[in-house]
C-alpha cells in the first residue's frame, strides 16, 4: 500500500448555492505525481486549491466533509503553516518584482529566518532543486523579471521548495511555456517527486500521461457539479480504463 | 462525437484489415485447390499474389505508426491500434503458408498425387472459417465469439495427426512414395499452423476488448 498524504472524505465545495464539488473522496499517495483531469469547469483547479484553502480567499465559499494533510483536518490548521506546508505553483509564472535572490528567500524570511548565510544556503539548496543554479548563480541579485517564461516558473518552483513543503500544488504549470520549457518542468517534477508529494492539474493529458503516477479524472453532472469519475494509476487509465465517461474523455470523444 | 477524421481513419484501419484478410482467405483456398487439380499456373498465381499480402500489410503498418504519432492514442483505440499491427502480423505469417503450400504444389510438378485430398481441404476450410470469424469478431469487438474460435482448432489438429498417420501408411507400403509424402505432410502442417496463428488474433481481439492478455495454446 501506498502511503498517503493527502485525503479527502465526501468533500463538497459550494461557491454559494451552487455546488462546484459533489462528495469527492481520494487518496493522495505519498512522493507521488498525481493528475486531476477532467474538461473545463468540472473542479479539477476548485479540488486542488482545496488543499492550501485558497479558496477561502472567494467570498460564499462552503465546504463539507473531510480533507485530511496526513492525519490532521486542514480546516484547524493554521492557514499560514498550511501554506506552508502545501505550496503552490500557478499557471502564469508569477514572480516578485524583486531579485532572483528574495524572491526565493521570501517564504523563509516571513517565516523567520534573518540569518543571512541561512538564506544564501537555502536559496541555493532551493534553486538547485529547482534545476536553475547553474543559469542564475551569477546573477541572483538581478530582477527576476528579467528571466525568460521558462526560467521564471522554475524559480516559483524554487521559491515554493524553499520553506520546506510536504506537497507542492501545480495549476496547469507548463500552459504558458514552449515546449522545451514544459519538459524541463516536467522533468524536473520527477525529480521533486522524491522529496514532495505533487498534485499538478493539467488539460494537456498526453502531460498527465507523461509524468503522473496516479490520475483522478474529473466530470461534471447534470447540475454542474464535479464530479469525481474515476481515480488510479495513470498506466491503467491510459491503456483500460474502467469508466466508459473516462475512455470517451481520454480519447477525445468529447470534452 | 469528436475527431472525426480520427474515427474515419481507425475506420479506415478495419477496412484494409478486411481487404488483406479477405486476400489471404483466398489465397489458402486457392494453394488447396491448385494442388489437388495439379495447376501449375494457378499456383504461381498464388506465389505472386504474397507479394500483394505483403505491401497491403506494410500500408496498415505505416498506417498505424502515422495515427501513433499523430493522434497520441490512449485507452481502448491504443489496444485497437496495437492490436491491428499484431493481427497483421499474424496474417502476414498466415499469406506465407499459403504461397508455402503453392511452393509445396510446384515442387510435387507433373508427378500424379498418390491419392485424392480429402482432409487436408477440411483443415484449409476449418482454418479459413476460423480466420473469417476471428477477423469478423475483431471488427465488431465481439470477444465471447474470440474465446469461442480457439475451440475449433482441435479439430484442425485431429485432422492433422489422420493425414500424418495415412501418409505414414503410404510410406510404408512403398518407400517410393516418401518424397511426395513429406511434402503433403508440410502442407498439413501449414494448415495447422494457420489454426495456432488465427488464435493468437482471437488472443488480441479479447486485449482490444477488455485490455486482459490471454494465452489459449
Amino acid at each position: 500500500m501506498e502511503q498517503v498524504r493527502l485525503t479527502t472524505r465526501d468533500y463538497s465545495l459550494f461557491y454559494g448555492e451552487f455546488r462546484a464539488l459533489n462528495g469527492i473522496s481520494l487518496s493522495i499517495p505519498a512522493n507521488r505525481i498525481t493528475a486531476f483531469i477532467g474538461p473545463s469547469g468540472c473542479g479539477k483547479s476548485t479540488l486542488l486549491r482545496s488543499f492550501n484553502r485558497m479558496n477561502e480567499l472567494i467570498p460564499g465559499v462552503r465546504t463539507e466533509g473531510t480533507v485530511l494533510l496526513d492525519d490532521g483536518d486542514i480546516f484547524k490548521e493554521d492557514v499560514v503553516n498550511l501554506r506552508k506546508r502545501v505550496g503552490m505553483v500557478f499557471q502564469r509564472p508569477n514572480p516578485f518584482p524583486k531579485s532572483i535572490f528574495d524572491n526565493v528567500t521570501y517564504g523563509p524570511r516571513v517565516h523567520g529566518v534573518r540569518n543571512r548565510s541561512k538564506l544564501a544556503a537555502i536559496a541555493e539548496e532551493s534553486l538547485t532543486r529547482a534545476a536553475l543554479w547553474d543559469e542564475v548563480k551569477d546573477q541572483l541579485h538581478k530582477s527576476a523579471m528579467a528571466l525568460s517564461g521558462g526560467q521564471q516558473q522554475r524559480l516559483c518552483i524554487a521559491r515554493a521548495i524553499a520553506v520546506s513543503p510536504e506537497v507542492i500544488l501545480m495549476d496547469e504549470p507548463a500552459s504558458a511555456l514552449d515546449p522545451v520549457a514544459t519538459i524541463k518542468i516536467e522533468e524536473l517534477m520527477n525529480t521533486l517527486k522524491e522529496k514532495y508529494t505533487i498534485v499538478i492539474v493539467t488539460h494537456n493529458m498526453q502531460q498527465a500521461a507523461r509524468v503522473s503516477d496516479f490520475t483522478a479524472f474529473l466530470l461534471t453532472d447534470e447540475n454542474r457539479a464535479g464530479n469525481m469519475v474515476e481515480f488510479g494509476p495513470t498506466n491503467r487509465i491510459f491503456t483500460s480504463p474502467s469508466d466508459r465517461r473516462t475512455e470517451d474523455y481520454i480519447t477525445g470523444r468529447f470534452g | 462525437m469528436g475527431r472525426e477524421q480520427y474515427q474515419l481513419e481507425l475506420q479506415e484501419l478495419k477496412n484494409q484489415m478486411t481487404s488483406v484478410v479477405e486476400l489471404v482467405k483466398k489465397n489458402i483456398r486457392d494453394s488447396i485447390r491448385f494442388l489437388g487439380n495439379r495447376d501449375m499456373k494457378g499456383a504461381g498465381l498464388v506465389i505472386e499474389s504474397d507479394e500483394q499480402v505483403n505491401h497491403k500489410c506494410w500500408d496498415i503498418e505505416e498506417h498505424c505508426i502515422r495515427l501513433i504519432a499523430t493522434q497520441q492514442p490512449v485507452a481502448g483505440d491504443l489496444r485497437f491500434i496495437f492490436s491491428v499491427l499484431q493481427i497483421t502480423n499474424e496474417v502476414e505469417r498466415i499469406g506465407d503458408y499459403a504461397k508455402g503450400i503453392a511452393r509445396i504444389s510446384r515442387k510435387i510438378g507433373a508427378e500424379p498425387l498418390i491419392k485424392p485430398l480429402i482432409d487436408i481441404p477440411r483443415m484449409g476450410d476449418i482454418a479459413v472459417g476460423m480466420l473469417e470469424d476471428a477477423l469478423r469478431a475483431f471488427s465488431e469487438g465481439d470477444s465471447e465469439a474470440a474465446r469461442e474460435i480457439p475451440t475449433r482448432d482441435i479439430q484442425i489438429d485431429i485432422l492433422y495427426r489422420q493425414v500424418h498417420r495415412e501418409l505414414l501408411t503410404f510410406v510404408m507400403e512403398r518407400p517410393t512414395n516418401m518424397e511426395q509424402c513429406m511434402l503433403l505432410d508440410w502442407v498439413a502442417h501449414n494448415l495447422e499452423r494457420v489454426g495456432d496463428r488465427v488464435i493468437n488474433i482471437c488472443e488480441r481481439v479479447i486485449f482490444t476488448g477488455t485490455g486482459e492478455v490471454v494465452d489459449f495454446n
